[in-house]
């Protein structure tokens, strides 16, 4: 047995947006056990049902998260539309499936662009990173913001976004695809970031089912699951591939994260093709009364949003389960056995959202 | 997509865990909810493919609730978080933090108060 040491990995590191704190166990230069440490930004949002009415808690549950924060107004929205029996008008399920996808891309982007900086590809970052600002100009155009949109509601969208900007939309779209295409390029198939990521971190497809992960995390061992195929929002009308990885590694997931961003514009041009005209939102009446379980894809997985009412103004529960907190015990598990230089692509490599994760 | 929810008492949780865990299910969620009777509730939610089940049973969260993170093994997170946000006992966890996985001023912030105007 070698020298065994306890290194502490965060709450502050260059590779962290955002704080976890890693115990790691280490025997020489191999980490053989990692205890994690969460909570250094528990915000307690879920207890702001006691606060804030069904309407207002949309904007609490929009600001779990400042990247995929359309997804969880989308969430909730839909838990409570399901509880009060609200049927969404059809352009505002269309909507919801371009925003969907746009969070989508620009959750991933974000993603490509910290991971090239872990590996030290500085370029390949700021490239990564260019090409999502155009993303977040389409939010700011469409809805006045770029982190937080408050475009959702329940019974449908707040605004309406006008077909001629949803063309110039298209005009966006193939400009960002025409770059991806050489980002995407470089970032699988450099030799360089090959070797930082491929054998990294493998789980075999029944260890990410039995380690509960989701998302492109789940994908990446080759496991076909994506919650889009549940059908909600307009998804059913929309025709994709669920993306996956047989290397189960953290190339894999690379892979299915990378892929997805082309797959989302893929879906934006068959939902700007296919939106009907018309209104989007209905007129909500009462209070919900009832219990209900949205299942979502967010960009980094499966989220789930567990409401629960009892006819009064303010809802008696909402749980979010994010995606993150389903990937910390498979990240764990991924840190045991490793080098201690892969422990920052490891912790990258579930796309770690701890605001998401400790709500 | 099936869903299905069924009510559990506390005693049979690790039976129907294990039952469950034979016939093939992956652990989607667990959710602590206080109940204005007194008491708390505490949704297992499963998956299988696309199809989902759930259990549920109500304990007053006097004595300790049982871990099924030996059958689920990804249950000790969420075990961990209903200990430090509603102040619940359970017993058994595979890791356990002890009070120390959310950094709260407030302890159990989510448990029992007194009775709040809505």
């Amino acid at each position: 047995m070698g020298n065994r040491s306890v290194v502490p990995f965060g709450p502050q590191h260059p590779v962290l947006p955002e704080p976890i704190h890693l115990d790691l166990v280490l025997e020489d230069e191999k980490v053989v056990d990692a205890i994690p440490s969460i909570g250094f930004i528990h915000r307690g949002l879920e207890k702001l049902v006691d606060k804030k009415d069904f309407n207002e808690m949309v904007y609490v549950a929009e600001r779990i998260c400042g990247i995929c924060s359309f997804g969880h107004g989308f969430g909730y929205c839909d838990a409570v539309e399901h509880i009060m029996n609200i049927e969404v008008p059809k352009r505002a399920d269309y909507l919801r499936t371009i925003f969907f996808e746009l969070s989508r891309m620009h959750s991933h982007i974000l993603w490509l662009g910290l991971m090239a900086d872990a590996f030290g590809f500085e370029s390949l970052f700021m490239d990564s990173w260019r090409v999502r600002e155009k993303i977040l100009d389409m939010f700011e155009a469409a809805t006045g913001g770029r982190v937080i949109f408050s475009i959702v509601k329940i019974g449908g969208m707040r605004r309406d976004v006008p077909n001629e900007m949803l063309r110039e939309f298209l005009k966006s779209l193939d400009d960002i695809e025409r770059d991806l295409e050489i980002i995407i390029r470089t970032f699988l198939n450099d030799r360089a970031v090959k070797g930082r990521l491929c054998g990294v971190g493998v789980l075999t497809p029944e260890q990410v089912e039995e380690l509960g992960c989701c998302g492109p995390y789940l994908r990446g061992s080759g496991i076909r699951r994506d919650t889009r195929k549940l059908g909600y929002a307009a998804y059913d009308d929309i025709e994709f591939d669920i993306v996956t990885s047989n290397d189960c590694d953290t190339y894999g997931r690379s892979y299915v994260r990378a892929m997805e961003v082309l797959q989302s514009i893929s879906i934006i041009r068959q939902a700007i093709a296919k939106i009907p005209d018309g209104p989007v939102d209905t007129v909500v009446k009462g209070f919900p009364n009832g219990e209900y379980m949205t299942r979502i894809e967010q960009p980094r997985g499966e989220a789930c949003f567990y409401v629960k009412a009892s006819g009064k103004k303010f809802i008696d529960r909402l749980r979010v389960r994010t995606p993150t907190f389903a990937n910390i015990p498979a990240l764990t598990q991924t840190l045991r056995g490793c080098d201690l230089a892969d422990v920052p692509i490891l912790v990258l490599a579930i796309d770690p959202c701890i605001s998401c994760t400790e709500r | 997509m099936e869903s299905i929810l069924k009510e559990i008492s506390e005693e049979t949780l690790l039976n129907e865990a294990q039952a469950i865990r034979a016939e093939g299910y992956r652990l989607i969620q667990i959710c602590a909810t206080t109940v204005k009777e007194g008491g708390y509730e505490i949704l297992y939610s499963f998956g299988k493919g696309y199809d989902e089940m759930s259990i549920r049973f109500h304990t007053d969260g006097k004595k300790p609730v049982q871990s099924i993170s030996h059958i689920f093994s990804p249950a000790w997170l969420y075990e961990n978080e209903i200990h430090d946000l509603f102040g619940l006992d359970v017993c058994d966890m595979v890791l356990d933090f002890r009070g120390g996985l959310y950094r709260t001023s407030v302890k159990a912030p989510f448990a029992h108060k007194e009775e709040e105007t809505k």
